[in-house]
């Protein structure tokens, strides 16, 4: 126990030093945040890199955006922090070392244990965590849950690709079948089939979020076998829509906006819209008021949108898919109505049932519907 | 386009066979000519991803992807001599200097590529090897790189220089005996860092295939170890180019197996597919390998051998 | 008259501390002038990896814990290489181990809570040991290179973690992030101390000094290292080197498979995907930078961890990609490589500064 003793001998010391100002004196040298001039700190913290043209890069849009729209706001990011104890360690450090006050943790896998042990122990600072995991009582209330039904443009993805499909057949690229993938994986085959019901949707699972090469062959594969619209849900679709445009066939983008890759092919996109909930956080933390915990919406409240259409995109395609739109963005329109089947001709969602946006059954979906190719 | 249906799988497999293949034909080629001359160099795989990034880059800056293959060859014949020269200094473990450069090879090539992520560069020209067959899966999955075909080109140059070239035979002499060498008046040292930084070149330009055709793009996640794999494919191919050729095929052939198996209904287990060619190769290194001889045709002065 | 034994072990002490130090300072040299070419001023990133890494209470604490996982995959590097085997697998036990001890700890759900944790780190050793331990095999019974051999059984472990994970073992309540079921808050282990030390870090201290005990003091120990240094010698001594091989990978395997099963058990409650984290070759660095000495490698590890713990200040106050740390690493590594060559050279420098008797005793002993 001496190694121990003398180690919390040395740290006195260094704090000690720490306290004579020794650090501060190369204070001058050193960069740092204009903290003194800005109201909040805000830091955000991303799984992988910021400019992945998918997931990462949309909560990076969002950041910019508070950067440009919030002068007296101080934004801190760092990319690439992996989903175990370092994302504690970046929080406690972005709270420690630089004052935040507000932290967004853009990544899943970050909530359970991660956020939750840092809100526990810093009781006077909000995180917000993308996903919808919150729930009263059972998670502290300075931590807040955002998220976007994303699917509503995934199944506007399906109408567009049903309309512009000549084989027939699409193509979804997932990474892993969790039921927030599956459940656009569903959306994107019932917006297709809604316009033609003979139409199938191939899956190809690569197994992780991001493998490039794998994506590559998943995309070659689907074209061989007649797939000629594809779609996905990876962390960065970009090798996915460039290697559909070599093909020669279309694609409907995710996260997103990525028409620049896909001139020819790109038909639309479903992307999200982070920047109402960051905007709601920051406006609540700068007025004092308290965290809202639940943030969700889809088109009406302006969590998700649609990329603009491509050249590609049939007249009668974009008329259909905007009147459904303007249904979502009334509130009135439900993806997940009865009666539906899974892929296997099991009624999943009885006739007469409604899932509305909201209903917890769709957060556990693990099935697919009919028209889907391929196994959970 | 109709579907294949089963047909799709061998297909597929082709395609992977030609596409996926190339960049561990060309880290397997390098790394054999490395081994042959007595050094091992783990670092394949920094170089690999090194090469990839300064290939994209130059191709993006300079609008042609020849000049980026051109660019990511001299990063890995740099980084190949870096490797040459620290082994080169007394006492210095060629293995550790592998793992080492590694690191800083994919840091740099991180470091250095985050402005490139989001441009798109100039790709290299395909060869439509296909364009006889009326199948258009057909046509695609025979769309070759010319780096595929100088890769081939190399392999049977290679073979035939180890054998038939005074440069073959002093690379030959120093990978198997140092005193020999030395007796006929060559560095070891020398030799063996001129390897180095050529296979180094090899592994780049193996890299630049990755970036600059397929998967044709720059990101972080671009290498899943194929530097690696590579230089268990060269003992695997017992350090004869030819061989290194099958099994870049083989690996590459596996490689696409998942998806394409996937792709016609079978679809669980995919992480034990993606664990396939590790698996074959294991397989093959314990069945070949033997506790009392050296492994038959290793040179002499291999680290992995002593 | 000194002693010349004892002064040419006093040379090789200081060297042991002086070269590996020089190393780090023109390591950080030329990442200083790396960072110049690109705009950046090196004292401020000097200072950054201070501040972030040991400059505040905070920052150690931050550097311990980073540290805790890398010693002990440092010690699956160090222990198979006193016996001469250059193992780089500790990824793949890690994970396996790590997913074992979340099984077990499940499994015993209804055990009190030290039955538990013991049982959880129990057999998180036992199954990293048994990973390891195969790549010794098949080296001493089939002659596969035992770098090769580790280096494709990660592959192969990390396959097999995942597919059990997603499929077989998967708890059908983790829907978003497959994992397997909770061992449950009550038998994790907690942060210890009012500095909140992570419990990895006791056990790390602790693994690596019963080994550096073992190694040094013991007669395994000493056979190991004969075995290591010397298989020649160890073979006409009639040493056994197929059992001692298997131990030392089976240590070393061991060391990898606890930290796995501290991941699960302090941080994370369950196995998955975030068990792969990538401490593997991290540990490999640490376990060269301490010359493969098991006590070494604590203040090395704590000093990576440090270096770590910065990359976050680098990123948000240099905004310098995340990959800086891995240059600066991989520059580390590869000078303290290169150094391996000026061993012996400080001899050779120490005699000339002393004066004439003692460099005639010197010179005849050297």
């Amino acid at each position: 126990m001496d190694h121990a003793r003398s180690q919390s001998n040395r740290r006195d010391t260094l704090k000690r030093l720490a306290a004579l100002g020794l650090v501060s004196a190369f204070g001058p040298l050193a960069g740092g945040p204009a903290r003194a001039a800005s109201k909040l700190v805000m830091g955000v913290i991303y799984v992988g890199p910021r400019d992945d043209y998918g997931y990462n890069q949309a909560q990076a849009q969002a950041a910019a955006a508070i950067k440009k729209n919030f002068p007296n706001v101080t934004v801190i990011e760092q990319e690439k922090v992996p989903e175990t104890a370092d994302v504690q360690r970046v929080m406690e450090s972005m709270i420690e070392q630089d004052g935040a006050s507000l932290i967004f943790a853009t990544s899943f896998g970050y909530f359970d244990p991660h956020v939750l042990r840092m809100a526990e122990k810093y009781p006077n600072v909000r995180f917000a965590h993308c996903g919808g995991l919150w729930t009263a009582g059972k998670h502290p209330k300075n931590v807040g849950s955002y998220f976007g039904y994303i699917d509503e443009c995934q199944y506007l993805n399906g109408v567009v690709a049903g309309y512009t499909s000549k084989t027939k057949k699409l193509g979804f690229i997932a990474a892993k079948p969790i039921p927030q993938v599956l459940r656009n994986i569903n959306s994107f085959t019932m917006g297709a089939r809604s316009v033609d019901p003979s139409i199938t949707t191939q899956l190809i699972v690569t197994g992780d979020w991001s493998l490039p090469v794998k994506e590559a062959e998943a995309t070659n594969t689907l074209v061989d076998q007649g797939a000629d619209v594809l779609t996905c849900h990876v962390d960065s679709p970009k090798v996915i829509v460039e290697g559909a445009e070599k093909r020669g066939i279309y694609v409907c983008g995710y996260h997103v906006d990525q028409s620049a890759l896909a001139p020819k092919g790109y038909l639309t996109g479903a992307e999200w819209n982070w920047i109402t909930p960051y905007t709601t956080h920051v406006n609540d933390a700068l007025a004092g008021k308290p965290l809202q915990n639940i943030l969700r919406g889809g088109l009406k409240e302006g969590y998700v949108k649609t990329s603009p259409y491509g050249r590609a995109v049939v007249a009668a395609a974009k008329s259909k898919a905007d009147a459904i739109k303007a249904q979502m963005v009334q509130g009135d329109f439900v993806i997940f109505q009865g009666p539906v089947k899974d892929n296997t001709g099991k009624i999943v969602i009885a006739a007469g049932t409604q899932q509305k946006q909201t209903d917890i059954a769709l957060e556990q979906m693990n099935y697919l519907v009919e028209g889907v190719v391929g196994k959970v | 386009m109709s579907a294949l249906g089963w047909w799709g799988v061998p297909i597929a497999i082709l395609g992977g066979v030609l596409r996926v293949s190339t960049p561990f034909l060309f880290v397997s080629l390098g790394e054999c000519l490395t081994e042959r001359s007595g050094r091992i160099n783990l670092g394949q795989e920094g170089i690999l991803v090194m090469g990839a990034m300064s290939g994209y880059a130059a191709s993006f800056a300079f609008g042609n992807a020849f000049v980026g293959v051109l660019v990511a060859a001299t990063s890995g014949i740099l980084l190949g001599a870096l490797h040459g020269t620290i082994c080169s200094l007394p006492r210095v473990n060629d293995i550790a200097v592998g793992i080492a450069l590694m690191l800083f090879g994919t840091g740099l090539a991180f470091f250095l590529g985050k402005p490139y992520v989001q441009p798109q560069a100039p790709m290299l020209p395909d060869l439509a090897f296909g364009a006889w067959s009326s199948i258009p899966q057909l046509r695609a999955a025979l769309m070759v790189s010319p780096l595929f075909l100088i890769g081939i080109a190399l392999t049977f140059f290679m073979s035939w220089a180890f054998a038939n070239t005074r440069f073959g035979l002093i690379v030959r002499m120093v990978g198997d005996s140092s005193e020999a060498a030395r007796a006929m008046g060559y560095n070891p040292n020398r030799v063996r860092t001129v390897c180095t930084a050529l296979g180094g070149g090899l592994s780049g330009i193996g890299g630049s295939f990755l970036s600059l055709y397929y998967p044709g793009s720059w990101s972080e996640g671009l290498s899943s170890g194929q530097g690696l794999i590579a230089v268990a494919l060269v003992i695997f191919a017992r350090w004869k180019p030819r061989n290194c050729l099958i099994a870049a095929l083989l690996f590459g052939g596996a490689g696409a197996l998942g998806p394409a198996l996937q792709s016609v209904g079978i679809t669980s287990g995919y992480y034990l597919f993606n664990a396939v060619p590790y698996v074959l190769t294991l397989l093959i290194l314990v069945s070949t390998s033997s506790r009392t001889r050296a492994l038959a045709g290793a040179p002499g002065e291999l680290s992995i051998q002593r | 008259m000194a002693n010349p034994d004892a002064a040419l072990r006093w040379q090789d002490r200081i060297e042991a501390v002086l070269v590996p130090a020089f190393a780090l300072v023109v390591s950080l040299v030329i990442f200083g002038a790396f960072m110049a070419v690109l705009g950046k001023n090196p004292l401020d990133v000097y200072l950054f990896i201070y501040k972030g890494g040991f400059g505040s209470s905070f920052a150690l604490r931050d550097a311990l814990a980073r540290a805790a996982p890398l010693i002990l995959c440092a010690l699956c590097v160090a222990l198979p290489a006193n016996a001469g085997l250059m193992i780089i697998g500790g990824e793949g036990a890690l994970v396996l181990g790590g997913l074992a001890a979340a099984m077990a700890g499940h499994g015993l759900v209804l055990a009190p809570a030290l039955v538990a944790q013991a049982a959880m780190l129990a057999i998180g050793m036992i199954v990293g040991g048994a990973w390891i331990m195969l790549a010794g095999a098949l080296r001493q019974w089939r002659g596969v290179n035992e770098t090769i051999s580790s280096l494709l059984l990660t592959y192969i472990a990390l396959a097999l973690f995942n597919q059990l994970v997603e499929g077989l073992l998967r708890d059908p309540e983790s829907l978003n992030k497959p994992s397997t079921p909770p061992v449950g808050d009550a038998h994790m282990l907690h942060a210890f101390g009012t500095l909140e030390l992570h419990p990895g870090l006791a056990f790390g201290v602790m693994f690596a000094l019963i080994a550096f005990i073992l190694m040094r003091y013991t007669t395994i120990g000493f056979a190991l290292r004969v075995v290591g240094g010397n298989p020649r010698a160890a073979l006409l001594a009639g040493l056994s080197t197929t059992p001692l091989i298997l131990f030392a990978c089976g240590m070393g395997g061991a060391a990898a498979g606890l930290a796995g099963a501290i991941e699960v058990a302090a941080v994370h409650g369950s196995a998955n995907a975030s068990l792969n984290a990538g401490y593997g070759y991290t540990g490999i660095l640490v376990s060269f930078l301490a010359r493969h000495n098991a006590l070494a490698i604590v203040p090395v590890a704590v000093l990576m961890g440090g270096i770590s713990a910065s990359g976050g200040m680098l990123q948000r106050r240099m905004d310098l990609p995340d990959a800086t740390v891995l240059v600066l690493q991989g520059v580390v590594f590869l000078a303290v490589l290169a150094s391996e060559s000026l061993y012996g050279r400080f001899g050779k420098l120490w005699r000339g500064v002393r004066r004439a008797p003692s460099v005639a005793v010197n010179e005849a002993t050297a």
